[in-house]
């Protein structure tokens, strides 16, 4: 009875992130290197998710009058489809490239709150991974990723759907937050001596500039959302048409959505202001007119919200006002689609997979701007909001333009993540399937709004053209679809047997190329001196260095 | 459906000349830039094996002013086109002017009233062709967003809230819409018939709707109005000159001479009567309207009573 029990010795010590280089690693790392390429993972995760569901709307609505899917299950869907792709797909992918380029192309070892920055990633990963758990719960949300009040409140959305909405985006929401902070902090800290602000690579001013429109942005999402949820569960009345506001709903949310609109846009103009000088052998033109143009697009975004709004009868004063706003800012946004189409003068082009994907943006993103520019003509939003029109020009914006310049950055720096380059004869193939898929699937969608086919409607009338033209966007979506096959084939082979890339495989100018590749744990022991934003260009070029040219 | 490239009103055809306006114009700025891209792509494009290093160019102060030039009296003649044509479009009306059509969106159908004549409608609003009406927009649930194309500009449509919007149909004839704002499980089956009539003809419907209901000859159909009277149908529904008085789904008075069921979902026949009555929720699913479970002989007689009301 009394007898001891003796607790054996342990035979091994506990795994420890010092020695063991498995999961354990990785969950505890707090390197931006490793949390760059986990936020870069979970995006993919959720963009295997996002693309399922739209595959499955898009075999509903390939046929008129189609019962492949319930209205119930349509409307879950483009829900989860919309907030997926725009806060668990981008969002990460774009802060993940940041996070691991931002401080090798400003010459420092980390970025300067690394535990912050792990935070940061898990966040937005747990974010997610609680909005997707709604599908076990009673159903995912269903309002829409804008969610408009009263349709999302508990009297007509009355599965837990939107809670989880409200809970899944805050938390991402914070991590989004945590996330810019860092990069503030370590842009404006951490540059290498020397590396003046003026001499940082655009794709580091456009984060730095994206951070500071999250910092602005996301506090109106996380208010609303708050707000939403309390109506939600404890019945307070924020929202509510007799003692609240529904519209108040639509304020919140756009004083959000119209920045964030930009800090999905900002970063890769900063990606191609790297992409096409390299691969033009060209110095980027315009440096002081992209960056200027880039501060006046976040001034801007925050007076431009209305024009979500234009239909809702806020009057001529107000909707003028807005238009005014909306049409400004596209006079920042027209000077950079012309700086990157002029610094291919003059240049010896070279025509690989990420070169094509950056000339492919310049004209799919100025189609995306234009169609927006309708949007900004208030009349005409009178006539196209909240149809097909609006859906292609979205899928322009944000595939030819967000997804393009991404495509473009992953061929770019893919050789400095993992030390090897994707397949030329892949990545040429992929890029022929997404180009043809992607313009027909969305070119169409112009015309069927104007026609008068209304969003996130689960079935159509057999009215006139709506069944053809629907099939054909069906068909572009799977032929896209399929090309995501041919990408994610060309990384798995590439990661083992690609081509051994080098430190410096484009010969490109920015210090991210001048540490190893992949880099080491430590980036730098010693980064070359910093006179111009083209540092590696001067140092082989001692006879013509880019900071003899500087007025 | 008419889009407003088939303009037959004022407002969409101020808006239809806009987008043309704006199409000239942005098909001018993408030629330059998709001619500019694919040029330089041909002409600066490095034949393979080419490592040659170009002479770098630091930019060129005077054509970034250009190009801001250019760009900005773009972006201006579009904002003085946009506003010319909103305030056309959207005329504030005088002073304490009355509405000449209430227009209530409800999940996941639209009730018209008349104010003037007090004549009540649903999904199927007739209009007198040639006159500038002024309607008036509320919700009485989610928002939901009035959108004729060829007849005006949309306006979305609020619960607890007034929105006023200008209509006109310059010739006879039947115009399709639709509920342009997401609203729930039905959205798609939220379409809207507008049948333009001429003055006369108008008058004629409006003093055909404000008649009460007929009363059923037929003794399938007497029947029918006694299952209506008995089964919870009145809880929701109002059947003029019954004990139908409730005001939460359509108004059924003169169901039988509208020519499509459920917004504009199917045509209105006995099969289609009878089918909906029979499984509204496999008709179409959502919709607040309860499975009966109706025996067959029921909904024949219901079928028979309600499409007699004409």
């Amino acid at each position: 009875m009394n007898k001891l029990i003796t607790i054996p010795e342990a035979e091994k010590g506990l795994p420890s992130v010092r020695t063991d280089l498995g999961l354990l690693q990785w969950i505890s790392s707090v390197d931006h290197k490793q949390l760059g390429i986990m936020y870069l993972l979970t995006a993919l995760l959720f963009f295997v998710a996002g693309g399922t569901e739209v595959m499955l709307m898009r075999i509903q609505l390939m046929v008129p009058n189609n019962t492949f899917l319930s209205p119930e299950a349509y409307n879950q869907l483009f829900t989860m489809h919309g907030t997926t792709m725009i806060f668990l797909v981008l969002m990460p992918t774009l802060i993940g490239l940041g996070v691991y380029m931002v401080p090798l192309m400003i010459g420092a070892n980390d970025m300067a709150f690394p535990r912050l920055n792990a935070f940061s990633l898990w966040m937005t990963l747990f974010g997610g991974l609680i909005l997707y758990f709604s599908f076990l719960d009673g159903g995912a949300p269903n309002a829409g990723w804008f969610n408009y009040v009263p349709l999302s409140n508990s009297n007509f959305s009355s599965s837990k759907g939107v809670d989880y909405y409200c809970i899944g985006l805050i938390l991402t929401g914070i991590g989004t937050v945590t996330g810019a902070l860092n990069f503030v902090v370590t842009i404006l800290t951490m540059r290498a001596p020397g590396m003046k602000m003026t001499y940082m690579p655009i794709f580091v001013w456009m984060m730095l500039i994206t951070a500071f429109l999250i910092l602005g942005a996301f506090p109106a999402l996380n208010a609303g959302l708050s707000m939403l949820l309390i109506d939600r569960q404890l019945h307070a009345h924020f929202f509510s048409p007799s003692s609240g506001s529904p519209i108040l709903w639509q304020h919140l949310f756009w004083a959000f959505g119209h920045p964030e609109v930009y800090i999905l846009a900002l970063p890769p103009f900063g990606i191609l202001s790297e992409v096409v000088p390299v691969f033009s052998r060209q110095p980027i033109f315009g440096y002081r007119f992209l960056v200027g143009s880039g501060i006046a697009i976040a001034l801007l975004a925050f007076g431009v919200w209305a024009h979500h709004m234009f239909a809702t009868g806020l009057g001529n004063p107000v909707n003028g006002f807005f238009a005014l706003g909306s049409v400004l800012i596209g006079i920042p946004t027209g000077i950079k689609v012309f700086s990157w189409a002029l610094t291919m003068y003059g240049g010896s082009i070279r025509f690989n997979t990420a070169m094509l994907f950056a000339t492919s943006f310049i004209v799919e993103f100025t189609i995306g701007g234009l169609s927006g520019m309708s949007f900004a003509l208030v009349p005409l939003d009178w006539q196209l909001t909240d149809t097909y029109y609006v859906v292609a020009h979205i899928h322009y914006v944000f595939l030819g333009g967000t997804l393009y310049s991404v495509f473009a950055g992953l061929f770019y720096w893919f050789p400095k993540i993992t030390g090897r380059k994707l397949s030329e004869k892949l990545g040429r193939i992929f890029f022929g399937m997404f180009f043809v898929g992607f313009n027909l699937t969305f070119i169409l969608q112009h015309i069927l709004g104007v026609l008068g086919m209304t969003r996130r409607v689960y079935t159509y009338p057999d009215l006139p053209h709506f069944g053809a033209l629907n099939m054909a966007s069906s068909i572009g979506a799977f032929l896209m679809g399929a090309s995501m096959l041919v990408l994610f084939w060309n990384i798995w082979t590439s990661l083992r047997k690609g081509e051994k890339a080098g430190d410096n495989p484009w010969n490109a100018w920015t210090l991210e190329w001048y540490t190893s590749s992949p880099p080491d744990p430590k980036n730098f022991e010693a980064v070359p001196p910093v006179r111009s934003a083209r540092p590696l260009w001067d140092m082989k070029h001692p006879e013509n260095p880019d900071w003899k040219h500087h007025h | 459906m008419d889009s407003f490239f088939n303009p037959a009103s004022p407002g969409s055809e101020a808006i239809h000349h806009l987008f043309v306006q704006f199409l000239w114009i942005a098909g001018f700025v993408f030629l330059l830039v998709t001619g500019l891209v694919l040029y330089f792509s041909h002409r600066f494009r490095a034949t393979p094996g080419d490592d040659r290093e170009p002479r770098p160019l630091h930019g060129n102060r005077k054509l970034e002013i250009g190009i801001l030039a250019t760009v900005t009296g773009i972006m201006g003649i579009y904002l003085y086109l946009a506003l010319q044509t909103m305030v056309s479009v959207q005329a504030a009306p005088a002073e304490g002017q009355q509405p000449d059509l209430v227009i209530i969106g409800h999940q996941w159908w639209w009730e018209a009233r008349y104010p003037t004549s007090g004549a009540v409608a649903a999904n199927e609003i007739h209009i007198p062709a040639g006159k500038k009406l002024l309607l008036e927009v509320s919700s009485a649930d989610v928002i939901h967003d009035w959108w004729v194309p060829a007849l005006g500009r949309k306006m979305d449509v609020f619960p607890g809230r007034k929105n006023q919007v200008w209509m006109e149909a310059n010739e006879p004839g039947t115009y399709q819409g639709v509920c342009s704002e997401f609203c729930g499980a039905q959205h798609a089956w939220m379409r809207i018939n507008v049948i333009a009539h001429s003055p006369e003809e108008f008058a004629d419907w409006e003093q055909q709707q404000l008649k009460k209901a007929i009363v059923p000859q037929v003794s399938l159909a007497q029947q029918g109005a006694d299952l209506f009277a008995d089964k919870p149908c009145a809880s929701c529904h109002r059947i003029e000159g019954t004990a139908a008085q409730a005001d939460i789904g359509p108004n059924l008075t003169h169901l039988g001479s509208r020519k499509t069921l459920l917004s504009g979902m199917m045509d209105n026949t006995q099969e289609n009567l009878k089918r909906w009555l029979a499984h509204p929720q496999k008709v179409k699913p959502g919709a607040h309207m309860p499975d009966f479970l109706f025996t067959d002989e029921e909904l024949s007689a219901l079928v028979a009573y309600l499409g007699s009301l004409k």
